[in-house]
């Protein structure tokens, strides 16, 4: 049975809009224009237990608004959710016991007291049986390395100290899905790869379902078996990684640090970027094996080096946006 | 799967026990201001006194309290000053509110009205602790702070005041319940404040009031923060009165936590995620 169904989710906002100047303020008193705006415009999708999903797209897409509506927080207009048998807005309470969630820029710690105290807070405010929550917790501690933090208020952590336990403080009560939104926004590159690492372990060892929404591309190939792309509230595509990509292009990039600089001409590759010496083909490896290319070409040209890539991430969800709008 | 079935069945209870001795400990931490308030309540609570020493002086015509009723009356308003709701709502659901951090309130697998009456109980109770026991003890060795005449007295006063401190949490919850709407919150606060301010019996005591304002006063459930407990303290009212008083009070906290129940679950229903 899927962990997570989603079907047809509908969520709108009114938004106030007030005319620029004193003038509008004034007659913003007396008549307000409401603005409507469709954040979540039928939304539908299954997950399975175990799987580790990122949900990407560009800022207001909707992907906060989705996890809120998940998390219980927010009731959709209309549409069917159900997250463990339960309908997050009616049994909001039962609910939440089972999810752990992470918002990236905020954190669910208290601000003036040492780390470890909001943990024995949030074990309480779960109601978790103290043997249960000792062994969570030592755990957490030991794999996010957590030790010397504990005493430190959380207002003196840094920024990637902070997510390591925020991290930590959201599977205290050992919830079964997870919901991730831009976990390493503002991380330096040790802490990503920590809350990646991290992110990992816990899919993997403990089979606990991860909704990850990033706009890191590097997170959603270090990790996610599926992607799910949203854009301007409906759902572009929904499956692994590899799919995304032969959707939107099967191009290859072809990169070549010839000896001396000079042109390529090849009938099945174009060049797109000339930088000294260093040269970027694309080509379609259905017209062309790769082979039958670096051979062609280091026949002609004296070549130092090569490497083949496939399109970066990022440039196939931008071609998936512009095909979209 | 990591089924949760090893969770203990305890009572609910434990998680707003949790928040409200949390709370309670962070505002103890504040000393600096309790004894600044500390100092500011006793220069007050002079003035006060000496206004109405005048005022007694002065005056040839019957009172309906004694001079040195009301100046135990006055102290027992400066002492149990952070009592009243009179600075608005909880400035940690304020900060919440503002920063968009209140989403992480809602995702606790508790009821969010009790849980934030929880903090508002620590917000009412914890700044007194280093004030109202010092200015006891001060007023009643120089100021001339009466103890209450019998031990039937001290009880109706204990009782009636336990009932003021959920009272006044209670305001302050829907005050802090009020900023879902108004992000600010200032209008509201400021409004109940003075409210606050002028008929729980914080300026003058109520009895000092025109005829044609007692109705109102007895209407309005603020004078169940202060004027009726300490008149309860004095023995101005007879304890077994506690047995009229007591159903009010009770009716005006029932009747506040259904009133910002209701509103909280509208609240969240039309809550925009704010910086989405």
């Amino acid at each position: 049975m899927p962990h997570i169904i989603v079907e047809n989710l509908v969520k709108t906002f009114q938004i106030a809009q007030r005319q620029p100047g004193v003038w509008g303020a004034l007659r913003g008193v007396m008549h307000r224009n409401y603005r409507q705006i469709t954040a979540l415009d039928g939304i539908s999708f299954t997950i399975e237990p175990g799987e580790l999903i990122g949900y990407i797209g560009p800022n207001g897409a909707g992907k906060s608004t989705t996890v809120k509506v998940l998390s219980g927080i927010l009731v959709p207009d209309t549409g069917r959710c159900e997250i463990l048998g339960r309908v997050p807005w009616k049994e909001r309470i039962a609910h939440v016991a089972q999810i752990g969630v992470v918002f990236g820029q905020r954190t669910q710690l208290w601000w003036d007291l040492p780390v470890i105290e909001s943990f024995d807070l949030l074990r309480d405010i779960y109601r978790v049986d103290h043997h249960q929550y000792a062994q969570t917790r030592d755990e957490m501690i030991a794999i996010l390395d957590l030790e010397s933090l504990l005493d430190i208020p959380v207002r003196q952590l840094s920024l990637g100290q902070r997510m390591r336990c925020d991290l930590a403080a959201a599977l205290l009560h050992r919830p079964s899905i997870l919901f991730l939104d831009e976990p390493t926004i503002g991380l330096d590159v040790v802490s990503k790869l920590a809350v990646r690492d991290f992110i990992k372990r816990l899919n993997q060892e403990r089979d606990v379902t991860v909704i990850l929404t990033t706009h890191d591309m590097d997170d959603i190939e270090a990790l996610c078996t599926r992607v799910m792309v949203i854009g301007q509230g409906q759902i572009l595509s929904d499956g692994p990684l590899e799919n995304l990509r032969a959707r939107v292009t099967t191009e290859r990039r072809l990169i070549v640090d010839l000896e001396e600089i000079e042109d390529i001409t090849d009938p099945d590759a174009s060049v797109v970027l000339r930088d000294g010496h260093r040269v970027h083909l694309t080509f379609d490896p259905d017209r062309i094996a790769t082979a039958d290319l670096i051979a062609r070409i280091t026949a002609q040209h004296p070549v130092r080096d090569l490497f083949v890539e496939n399109t970066p991430i990022e440039e196939i969800i931008s071609r998936l946006y512009a095909e979209n709008h | 799967m990591p089924k949760i079935t090893n969770r203990t069945s305890s009572f609910a209870i434990r998680s707003y026990i949790a928040v409200l001795s949390a709370r309670f400990r962070t505002l103890l931490q504040y000393r600096a201001a309790a004894f600044a308030g500390f100092g500011t309540q006793l220069f007050w609570g002079l003035i006060r006194v000496m206004i109405f020493e005048a005022f007694y002086r002065s005056s040839t015509a019957p009172q309906p309290m004694t001079a040195d009723e009301v100046i135990t009356y006055i102290w027992l308003g400066q002492a149990f000053l952070v009592l009243i709701p009179y600075q608005g709502a909880d400035p940690d659901v304020r900060a919440m509110v503002r920063s968009g951090n209140v989403v992480y309130e809602l995702v606790r697998p508790t009821n969010l009205y009790f849980f934030w009456y929880s903090r508002a109980i620590a917000q009412r109770t914890a700044p007194g602790v280093f004030r109202a026991l010092p200015m006891f003890i001060t007023a009643s060795l120089f100021f001339n702070l009466q103890m209450p005449p019998s031990f039937s007295a001290t009880c109706a006063w204990l009782v009636s005041m336990l009932f003021a401190v959920l009272i006044s949490a209670a305001i302050t919850n829907l005050l802090s319940i009020s900023l879902l709407w108004t992000i600010s919150g200032e209008g509201l606060g400021v409004l109940l404040g003075s409210l606050t301010w002028l008929f729980s019996g914080i300026i003058i005591p109520l009895l000092f009031f025109p005829d044609w304002a007692q109705t109102a006063i007895n209407i309005l459930p603020f004078r169940y923060l202060m004027d009726i407990p300490f008149r309860f303290y004095l023995g101005h009212i007879s304890p077994e009165q506690i047995w009229y008083h007591l159903p009010f009070q009770i009716a005006y906290l029932i009747a506040l936590i259904t009133a910002g129940h209701l509103i909280l679950t509208r609240g969240i229903r039309r809550l925009v995620a704010q910086g989405g």
